[in-house]
């Protein structure tokens, strides 16, 4: 292994070399007995459930040349879902999906008072965006690559899939702050749904609780929002991560394969 | 018997030469113990998916009972002209359960549509029968218009514009005994007036509509 230059440190702060036939391989220093106990305690875990082989098959893969940034928009979708998590979890430490004043005025308190209230809710808020922008780019880049083929046509259909989850979380969210932005878009949105013949009626229904928009609304889009939907999403990633890993990543349409040079001389 | 024919055919494990048959078996003892694991996991599953899914659902088959509400003395209304009230749809949800409805007395010259008959106060929801904005009474114009997505109505509220499906629900309505008139529940009509149970806005009603969004199940006829 190619060793790392020394940082810029005076010699006289340096600690001194072990000198020969001192120490002979076991820790000696608090740092080393420090990284031993870590080690000690991977190997502990990894000796009754051998996690460390699926961890290498899953980060040590063998990816084509020619990948480049655009394959990276996947990661960056499933980071921006992790930091919805995130800050969903701590806003619902706040948040009271109360539809008589107590969920405005939660969010109020969220947005004003709170210490770094504005800027978690605004974390939330903004990257809900970023979310849904990254998984269409994402999209876009396994379209454009081909890479929705054979064999990878599952995870086309599981990606459409959570690209959907991803709309019914935006379109459940934005009910929250129970503003009149949020009330209207909620009304149309809802009748949006109904108007599919035959179904929409019961899934308006379903989706208010009853026939008009009442006191449940709130607390069933609360429900869906944060522990129906993320609990699927969360799976679905998980399912699509393991395709991923087992169907490998795909080369990109304009790099030819490489010809054995043995062949290529057979074919001369 | 012919061993041969039965191996496949016979009901007996003994005559289709299963390992450990019994004499007069039809289901060995492990295929008994994986049917048998299964329906009870799958009996389990049920017990609280069955019950999970109704309580979801449940809102849908729920039928409200009716509620009037007194908008006003009947010497506020008058035959030629809308007077705007508010009305309390839902008083679970304070503000949010109020809505504006629009009120005139029953007028011959203009209510001429046979189905109008009978009703002495003419209530029109604002409810948008597109996506269920809130439309408002143009006076001047005459109409009834919608901020959200241009939908026109006329006096009657019938479609004139836009994109709405059918015209703009009515209310039933009653006057009380203390000469108050009363606002009861809603009902939606279609481009003829001809009244049908509450449908969500952005549900058509002629032709073929009334059967593509049928009405909801614990809707009562008045």
């Amino acid at each position: 292994m190619p060793k790392l230059p020394a940082p810029p440190i005076p010699s006289s702060l340096q600690a001194p070399p072990p000198r020969p036939g001192e120490g002979n391989g076991k820790a000696t220093k608090p740092h080393e007995h420090a990284a031993e106990a870590g080690a000690a305690v991977v190997d502990w875990v990894d000796e009754r459930t051998s996690l460390s082989g699926g961890a290498r098959w899953l980060m040590f893969r063998k990816v084509p040349k020619g990948t480049n940034w655009f394959y990276t928009l996947g990661s960056a979708t499933m980071f921006a879902f992790l930091s919805q998590a995130v800050t969903g979890v701590f806003l619902a430490m706040y948040y009271r999906p109360d539809p008589s004043g107590g969920a405005y005025e939660s969010i109020r308190h969220v947005t004003n008072e709170v210490f770094l209230g504005q800027f978690v809710r605004g974390m939330h808020k903004w990257g809900s965006s970023v979310m849904v922008i990254l998984v269409f780019l994402h999209m876009g880049r396994t379209f454009f690559f081909g890479a929705y083929k054979y064999p990878r046509e599952l995870n086309w259909v599981i990606g459409v899939v959570l690209l959907i989850l991803t709309m019914t979380m935006s379109f459940t969210g934005y009910l929250l702050p129970f503003d009149q932005r949020a009330y209207w878009a909620t009304i149309v949105g809802v009748n949006i749904n109904g108007t599919g013949p035959l179904l929409g009626p019961y899934l308006s229904d379903f989706l208010r609780g009853g026939p008009e928009f009442g006191a449940t609304t709130l607390s069933r889009f609360y429900a869906i929002h944060m522990l129906l939907v993320p609990g699927l999403i969360a799976a679905l990633i998980g399912a699509h991560l393991y395709l991923v890993a087992k169907l490998g990543t795909t080369a990109p349409p304009w790099l030819k394969a490489e010809q054995n040079p043995e062949l290529r001389e057979a074919d001369a | 018997m012919s061993a041969k024919h039965d191996k496949h055919k016979s009901k007996y494990t003994l005559d289709r030469e299963y390992p450990g048959a019994f004499e007069g078996e039809t289901v060995t003892r492990r295929r008994f113990m994986v049917v048998g694991g299964q329906g009870a996991g799958a009996i389990a599953a049920a017990s609280f998916l069955l019950p999970a899914l109704g309580f979801a659902i449940g809102p849908i088959f729920k039928s409200s009972p009716h509620r009037w509400e007194s908008v006003g003395s009947e010497d506020l209304f008058n035959p030629n002209n809308y007077v705007p009230v508010v009305i309390t749809l839902n008083p679970e949800i304070g503000e949010a359960g109020k809505s504006t409805a629009y009120v005139r007395k029953f007028n011959p010259a203009i209510d001429t549509d046979p189905y109008d008959r009978g009703d002495s106060y003419i209530a029109i929801s604002s409810r948008c029968a597109h996506l269920g904005c809130p439309v408002r009474w143009v006076d001047a114009a005459e109409r009834f218009i919608c901020p959200c997505h241009g939908g026109v109505y006329d006096l009657l509220g019938r479609r004139v514009g836009g994109p709405p499906v059918r015209p703009l629900d009515r209310f039933y309505t009653r006057v009380n005994a203390n000469r108050e008139v009363e606002l009861g529940p809603r009902f939606s009509v279609n481009s003829e007036l001809k009244r049908f149970s509450p449908r969500d806005p952005g549900e058509p009603l002629d032709g073929l509509g009334q059967y593509a969004y049928p009405s909801r199940p614990g809707a009562q006829k008045l």
